[in-house]
């Protein structure tokens, strides 16, 4: 009984044992975030340096469209890995100095910030772009075109579930119809905005809608539904206009009229509360001491305009360009907020503030 | 009374109901297969082309590729195997013929067996608990592979007691009588036996590893990835050969087709479908690998 495949795949059995074995033992430190080559305070870019990025998920197609044009730019020299760990498992990881740059889709919370301090790292707080979230209901839906917010309370809020079930509750001349809810998932940066800026309190919102992560579904469950509404980032609505209609946003603490969004609405700062800045946090650190560091986030300021509507997102008006421009020159750390979120605030207010950390 | 006749006839139509209800759930299942497949190819097939398998990642659909994650999935997958193998057929070998059957055994046994069944997320935590957090591997290609390696050790461990367990006892009775110790009957004949068995454990280990994205995302697998694992695993100076790219951030198919999905543009979702067609064809042809080695194996057995 000879068994010669047999055997020799036995005996090779040792071989990978040997190998993982050696792999282990040069497996040193440093793989750390990988983020390594950036050592010394040379402005030179060295050759295979890392440009770490982590964070929320919709900053995502902004910050894939600015390290794909800035990998080419430095003609591969510099590599840049962007995750989607979200904007809190983004932070986690910046305020222990894992990453060079974190997106986030609202500003840093006071538990990060406190994280961030104790942890010695100083950061900058760039707005990077606008995200504007659309009430959308189906075309068909012939009898609305533009509601307020005092409406979308009255729809959203917690005590609306169960009672508040129909579309005349809202507005008596609306049909005698159930309607049909969908919005963000109860995790996702989308649903705290919306809750925020309607309700008045993030994650403050009645539970029996249809609620999915993947803003797809959403498309979906909308265009399928005569008597659906729901909310959803600007640029599911925009790649998918002929399947949906966008309503206007009546904001009672403006005197503007409803406003459809539009990139001319948000970039002019009419479309309010629903649009949202979009923030790049960056380590102060890294941003000395690593030329490439530095100039991804450059980059990122300087082509965010065309970058981010190229990705249907809206870009800052040009003179909230040059402020964070000007802010990365200064090298003035910290945040605008305080560790609160604020809604329906003009960029060029964010930035005018004094930062702290 | 029925007569004997009535009975046997209801029980023939019975023995009928159910053959035909075991047919409708074997073709449900093939149907479901070949919907599955169908859909993936009338989406993706069109997209599958040299340029969409050698290029990075995108923001343009149309230019999109799959490059550092077909790579980055094969690349885990080596270092999945190479540790989850050796290691689950040891560990089977020693539980089946060395170990003592008793308590601690038994405890041993029934935790493998749910180990088998925890969500593969818990074992995402772990990884971020023990290879990041306390060993410092980073979140790189060792840490993703270690990872999965956990996730399908129990598999292996289980398929190898199996596989041992059914090569007849007289095959070790009759070479320990001739002299043999018991390393050399697990050596000579109880692993070159049970190869077939154990393979065909390993493929379904590894098919499973293969297509897991949230333990992946746990350790920190990054969405965009333009560049292929650093530096380069063969190079032409001393000493030609290098492990230093398991330290470099990864990326997995299952993760791009992820992000593709969530996308608005419609061309993403055709891009997505091509990266599982992709993703298929390699499970495929790993299980055909493996199907051809149990196959030789089982051919050189005559007992």
């Amino acid at each position: 009984m000879r068994l010669i495949l047999g055997n020799a795949i036995v005996r090779r059995i040792g071989l990978p044992t040997l190998l993982l074995a050696i792999v282990a033992g040069c497996s040193s430190k440093g793989g750390a975030g990988g983020s390594g080559g950036g050592s010394g305070t040379s402005s030179e870019i060295k050759s295979g340096a890392t440009v770490t990025v982590d964070g929320s998920s919709t900053v995502f197609p902004v910050a894939e469209a600015v390290a794909e044009d800035f990998m080419k730019s430095q003609n591969g020299k510099v590599n840049v890995t962007v995750g989607i760990a979200g904007t809190g498992g983004g932070f986690k990881r910046f305020v222990r100095g894992e990453l060079d740059v974190a997106n986030a889709s609202r500003p840093i919370s006071a538990d990060e910030m406190k994280a961030a301090k104790e942890n010695g790292i100083e950061y900058l707080e760039l707005p990077v772009c606008f995200d504007a979230l659309t009430v959308a209901v189906n075309p068909k839906a012939t009898w609305v075109d533009s509601i307020t917010v005092a409406e979308l309370k009255k729809i959203w809020e917690p005590g609306a579930q169960g009672t508040i079930t129909k579309w005349n509750q809202i507005r008596p001349e609306w049909p005698d119809k159930p309607f049909v809810l969908f919005g963000a998932g109860t995790d996702s940066g989308t649903f705290d905005y919306f809750t925020e800026a309607v309700c008045g309190k993030a994650k403050s919102s009645r539970g029996d809608f249809t609620a999915s992560e993947d803003d797809n579904t959403l498309v979906q469950g909308i265009e399928g539904n005569e008597a659906a509404l729901g909310y959803i980032p600007f640029a599911y609505y925009d790649s998918n206009k002929a399947k949906l209609k966008a309503l206007a946003i009546d904001w009672e603490k403006d005197t503007l009229p409803a406003t459809l969004p539009s990139l001319e609405a948000v970039v002019s700062g009419k479309y309010n509360p629903l649009s949202r800045p979009l923030f790049i946090y960056v380590n102060k650190k890294s941003m000395t001491d690593k030329p490439h560091v530095r100039a991804y986030v450059d980059f990122f300021i300087k082509n965010a305009k065309p970058l981010a509507t190229e990705v249907s997102y809206l870009p800052l008006p040009d003179k909230a360009y040059e402020m964070v421009l000007e802010r990365i020159k200064t090298m003035k750390t910290g945040t605008a907020f305080g560790g609160v979120p604020e809604v329906g605030l003009p960029v060029e207010d964010i930035l005018k503030r004094d930062p702290k950390s | 009374m029925d007569s004997l006749a009535v009975i046997v006839a209801r029980r023939k139509r019975q023995d009928k109901l159910f053959g035909a209800l075991g047919i409708a759930c074997t073709s449900l299942g093939l149907i479901m297969l070949v919907v599955l497949l169908g859909d993936l190819m009338y989406q993706g097939f069109g997209r599958i082309n040299w340029q969409f398998l050698t290029s990075f990642t995108s923001r343009r659909a149309g230019s999109a590729g799959i490059l550092a994650a077909w790579v980055g999935s094969l690349a885990v997958m080596c270092i999945t195997g190479l540790t989850a193998v050796p290691l689950g057929v040891a560990a089977g070998v020693y539980m089946e013929e060395y170990g003592r059957k008793g308590r601690i055994n038994t405890i041993i046994e029934v935790n493998i067996a749910n180990l088998a069944g925890v969500p593969s997320i818990i074992y995402g935590l772990m990884g971020l608990g023990v290879f990041i957090t306390l060993f410092d591997f980073g979140r790189s290609f060792l840490t993703g592979g270690l990872t999965l390696a956990l996730l399908i050790l129990p598999i292996v461990i289980v398929a190898t007691r199996e596989a041992l367990r059914t090569i007849p006892v007289h095959v070790r009775e009759a070479a320990y009588a001739l002299g043999a110790t018991k390393w050399q009957v697990v050596r000579h004949h109880l692993l070159p036996y049970s190869l077939g068995g154990i393979t065909t454990g390993v493929i379904i280990a590894m098919s499973r590893a293969i297509g897991e994205t949230a333990p992946l995302i746990a350790v920190g697998a990054v969405a965009y990835l333009a560049s292929l694992p650093q530096p380069a695993p063969f190079s032409g100076e001393f000493p030609f050969v290098s492990f230093e790219w398991i330290e470099s951030p990864f990326t997995v198919l299952p993760i791009l087709m992820f992000n593709w999905t969530s996308r608005p543009q419609a061309d993403f979702q055709s891009n997505a479908a091509a990266a599982g067609l992709v993703l298929i064809a390699i499970t495929l042809s790993l299980n055909a690998i493996a199907i051809f080695i149990r196959y030789r194996a089982r051919r050189r057995i005559k007992w």
